[in-house]
């Protein structure tokens, strides 16, 4: 179900927020052990969360979520609630603060059924890089989900939530999201507030909802959007009602089709179905038009050398000293490195140690600043583009999800999985992957839409416009 | 050979805003450790860092005040190491776009005025404190501090003398206590003070090898430090030694300054713009605003007093030297006290007063209404200067007004003359000797008439009285 279904169910009183809890634990309990989607499930306290969310709804309240249950991703802080990253040092973290996300899911009365699987840190594009379990792909469980928020699309593919909350530093919303055949969002940079969502790389996250339609995905932007006194990057902008464009016609909206995202590299299925959508979108009125964004290429090195900086500062924190994981040594640097150590994957090292190179004396002009002029000249590609075309529409990803395993040694293939997904966020500009077909394999297929700045409306549109025309949402995975 | 030394400081001047520089917390000093921290200053997971607009404003108020550029667009960077009284594992400081660049000050060393540049005025957070008493095999970490708003002066390397850092110090310090940005409490650290040094031969033009000296937490260690500093590097050059460039601690108890040995290799502080905030915008506005606000400072406050109220140069130097004097000196000016009186019972009996109790001005009980007080008895010849001590120093005690202290004691002058010529007579009866040779040509023993008729009258009879009867009844 939806959350537009589920919230019409339950208004019919055809539902209970009860039973709807009950039956996505019970689905849990039957698919978890193949999927490790969730790094906690919260079966005690959905329960009696969902109860209160009861009460409320007889005394007459009227809130967005009333009693729906939804998962969020393990690097996203939820108070009194675990929150681990999926790393050994935060295993037993429990945040004394609410992220403002959830803070406001809360407030419009959802239920927290638990806590999603992650890339250790959000670093990863397969969900392999996590201290607790390997995600599993539901369309095929001998293949990843994606990564890094590939627990929420995974979850949200195979039913055991009605939608979930990931985040997207270089595509880990949206290539998931393809990868799982759903619905992922990323807002604009500075759409959602980042308080409460455990930092990665500071000037490129951004948290967005992961759904099985695009209403959904509109439903809850709605919810999470807007300024945030507590986190200065947050845009002070008006949020529209983002459900409210949804249905408006296409007709004479001109969609730009980037040349240098149909190179090579690109797998003869993706390719073909997302043409097929472009011509589908065109039987919809809207104009294709092919534009260039030429400095593409960088992109995935300017991204690994910014990401990685911010991450090796980002992560210091995780010393061994205030909370997490400690394992004591003979003097402090002894602890330092003894905690870290053990409490740090190997990617995650791999990556801090990658910006601290970048950022020392000595590098730091020929690696971070040269990386930050390039993501100048990456933005301006954008920028020129959209004077032509009103959104831009690319693959999701190179290839469908690949097998468990294949990419673990090699990191550099591994980074390549987000090559159509990083520059947008470079770019700090929206984009939205939405299901558009399958391979032969029967694995789903993701086209992404990408929008100006602030003009969620605009890929919702597009988005919703395509979904109504096609069938590709509705086709669940055969678990 | 004739060296010279360059001398360059950087003063950490702690500000005096409410909370800390990027979240709510007190940045209160003296609380019990860890009883000001929350998720953002202890450095949680997730959380974010959100700018104190105060602590900007007091930065730009400084730089206004020691004529600095103020920046339309600063940044913050992070200044990455790692320490466990540093919560994030970096500290959020300023490095390539500080809030003021290029300013000077000017200050007098030996009746000469000299400009002392400035190189920039940049906004930082504090880091907390290990603390390794209490425990033998483990240390404690208190992160009250953590997060306060530290603002960091540097000067140019014009600093030439000990003499001229000690005034270069003493000088902003006075400037942030006038700004009301920094209580300037050198022995808690409120406002610390590192030294870059270096010695040249006289004339070359290209600097030496330079040390840094810290742990100078006075006036008088920076000079004391300074002296040794310089001393040390000419002979070490004389010697035909080499100076290495090092951080040094000034050790109070030796007298010298001592190389800190560090087991690490030089730190690499990859510094880079954070990314949590947004860059800081200062507009005209904005800025015009802040120097509306700003207090006169002390130099023109100087120099008002020496014109307005025709004070000598070294009472107003004194009456300058903390707002808190200047503010107290006018406030008594204002209630009706003559200025150089009142100005002569500030720096003679009060400043000796709060000196033996290490005490302020603000936190003394004696209040100018209570000079004013006094004077006004005095010149209503209620009492006599010398009684006038005894009262003022009963009002510094208990904080009472004059006229009660006066009545209470039973201290009123006296100036009726039958009785003063009571006590004249008694003393004049008993010193026949005296009274020969003071005819004979002791003209000094005036003095002896006069207290001795003091000392019977307990100090209370009209002086000009005893005067007129003395000469009268000696027929002088």
């Amino acid at each position: 179900m939806t959350i537009e279904e589920s919230k019409g169910a339950i208004d019919k009183g055809d539902i209970t927020p009860s039973d709807l809890t009950n039956d996505l634990l019970q689905r849990i309990s039957g698919v978890e052990e193949k999927l490790r989607a969730f790094v906690t499930v919260n079966s005690e306290e959905a329960l009696i969360q969902v109860k209160m969310a009861e009460e409320r709804l007889k005394k007459g309240g009227k809130q967005a979520l009333q009693g729906i249950p939804i998962a969020v991703k393990d690097n996203i802080c939820t108070e009194g609630f675990r929150t681990t990253c999926s790393s050994k040092i935060l295993e037993n973290f429990v945040p004394p603060y609410e992220s403002t996300v959830t803070r406001k899911l809360k407030e419009s009365g959802y239920i927290l059924i638990g806590k999603t699987n992650l890339d250790e840190f959000a670093m990863g594009s397969s969900t392999e890089n996590s201290a607790f379990g390997h995600t599993r792909n539901p369309w095929d469980i001998s293949r990843v989900p994606g990564g890094s928020s590939g627990g929420s699309a995974a979850a949200v593919a195979a039913d055991m939530c009605i939608a979930a909350l990931g985040s997207d530093t270089g595509g880990s919303i949206r290539q998931p999201a393809a990868f799982c055949g759903v619905v992922g969002l990323k807002p604009t940079y500075g759409r959602v507030s980042r308080y409460g969502l455990v930092a990665f790389a500071s000037s490129l996250d951004q948290i967005g909802p992961i759904t099985k339609t695009v209403k959904d995905s509109a439903i809850l932007l709605n919810i999470i959007s807007g300024h945030d006194p507590y986190d200065s990057t947050s845009a002070n902008l008006p949020v529209p009602d983002y459900t409210s464009v949804l249905g408006e016609s296409i007709k004479g909206i001109k969609i730009g089709i980037p040349k240098e995202f149909f190179a090579k590299g690109l797998d003869s299925e993706v390719e073909d179905s997302v043409k097929k959508a472009v011509k589908e979108l065109e039987s919809l009125g809207a104009l294709p038009v092919e534009i260039s964004l030429p400095h593409t290429e960088y992109a995935v090195a300017v991204y690994y050398i910014l990401a990685t900086s911010e991450a090796s500062s980002n992560l210091a924190r995780y010393d061994g000293v205030k909370y997490g994981l400690r394992v004591e040594g003979k003097d402090l640097l002894d602890m330092y490195m003894k905690t870290r150590e053990a409490g740090l994957g190997a990617e995650v090292k791999r990556r801090i140690i990658l910006g601290t190179y970048a950022l020392s004396s000595g590098y730091y002009d020929a690696f971070y600043k040269k990386a930050q002029q390039v993501r100048t000249l990456i933005k301006q590609d954008f920028d020129k583009a959209f004077e032509k075309v009103d959104a831009i529409v690319t693959p999701t990803t190179p290839t469908p999800a690949f097998k468990a395993g294949e990419k673990t040694n090699d990191p550099l293939q591994m980074y390549l999985a987000d090559i159509f997904t990083i520059s947008v966020n470079l770019a700090g500009v929206p984009g939205i992957s939405i299901p558009c077909g399958f391979t032969s394999n029967n694995l789903p297929v993701g086209l992404q839409i990408i929008g100006k700045q602030f003009d969620e409306e605009m890929i919702l549109k597009i988005s919703y416009a395509y979904e109504q025309s096609t069938n590709w949402h509705k086709k669940k995975p055969p678990l | 050979m004739q060296y010279e030394a360059v001398i360059g400081l950087e003063i950490h001047a702690q500000l005096m805003t409410e909370s800390k520089m990027f979240c709510g917390c007190s940045a209160k000093f003296g609380s019990e450790p860890n009883t000001q921290t929350c998720p953002v200053c202890i450095g949680m997971p997730g959380v974010l860092p959100v700018m104190n607009r105060k602590a900007i404003e007091y930065v730009i108020k400084t730089g206004l005040a020691v004529n600095c550029d103020i920046a339309p667009h600063s940044r913050f960077a992070r200044k990455n190491y790692f320490y466990p009284d540093l919560p994030k594992g970096y500290q959020i400081s300023q490095y390539e776009l500080p809030i003021c660049e290029r300013g000077f000050v000017e200050i007098i060393v030996n009746s000469e005025k000299k400009k002392i540049g400035l190189t920039r005025i940049h906004l930082e957070e504090d880091a907390g404190k290990n603390i390794h008493e209490g425990a033998e095999d483990y240390s404690f970490v208190d992160l009250n501090r953590a997060g306060t708003p530290l603002m960091e002066i540097v000067s140019e390397p014009d600093i030439r003398t000990p003499q001229e850092a000690a005034e270069y110090v003493k000088k902003l310090r006075a400037i942030v206590r006038y700004l009301g940005v920094c209580d300037g409490n050198m022995e808690q650290g409120s406002l610390r003070c590192d030294a870059n040094v270096s010695v040249r031969p006289t004339g070359q033009k290209e600097f030496g090898t330079r040390t840094e000296i810290k742990n100078m937490n006075s006036f008088k260690y920076i000079e004391k430090a300074l002296e040794y500093e310089i001393k040390r590097q000419v002979k070490l050059l004389n010697d035909g030694g080499r100076i290495i460039q090092e951080t040094r601690l000034w050790n109070t108890n030796k007298g010298i300054t001592e190389s800190m040995r560090s087991k690490e290799k030089a730190h690499d502080y990859r510094y880079f713009p954070d990314p949590d905030l947004v860059p800081v915008e200062v507009n005209d506005k904005w800025i015009e605003e802040i120097r509306s606000q700003l207090v006169e400072l002390s130099d023109s406050i100087r120099q008002r007093f020496v014109s307005q109220y025709g004070l000598p140069v070294q009472d107003a130097d004194l009456l300058t030297s903390e707002r808190s004097i200047a503010e107290w000196f006018e406030e008594a000016v204002k209630l009706g006290g003559e200025p150089k009186t009142v100005s002569n019972w500030m720096m003679g009996e009060f400043m000796r007063l709060l000196n033996e109790e290490g005490k302020q001005i603000e936190e003394s009980s004696l209040k100018p209404e209570h000079i004013v007080g006094l004077l006004m008895l005095i010149d209503k010849n209620v009492i006599s200067g010398k009684i006038a001590k005894t009262v003022f120093e009963e009002m510094y005690k208990t904080g009472n007004a004059a006229d009660v202290i006066v009545k209470e004691k039973g201290l009123v002058q006296v100036s009726d003359e039958s009785e003063i010529e009571k006590a004249v007579d008694e003393v004049l009866a008993n010193s026949p000797d005296e009274i020969e040779r003071f005819k004979a040509g002791d003209a000094k023993l005036m003095g002896f008439f006069v207290g001795q008729i003091m000392k019977i009258t307990k100090g209370k009879a009209n002086p000009k009285v005893v005067n007129e009867l003395l000469r009268k009844k000696l027929i002088i």
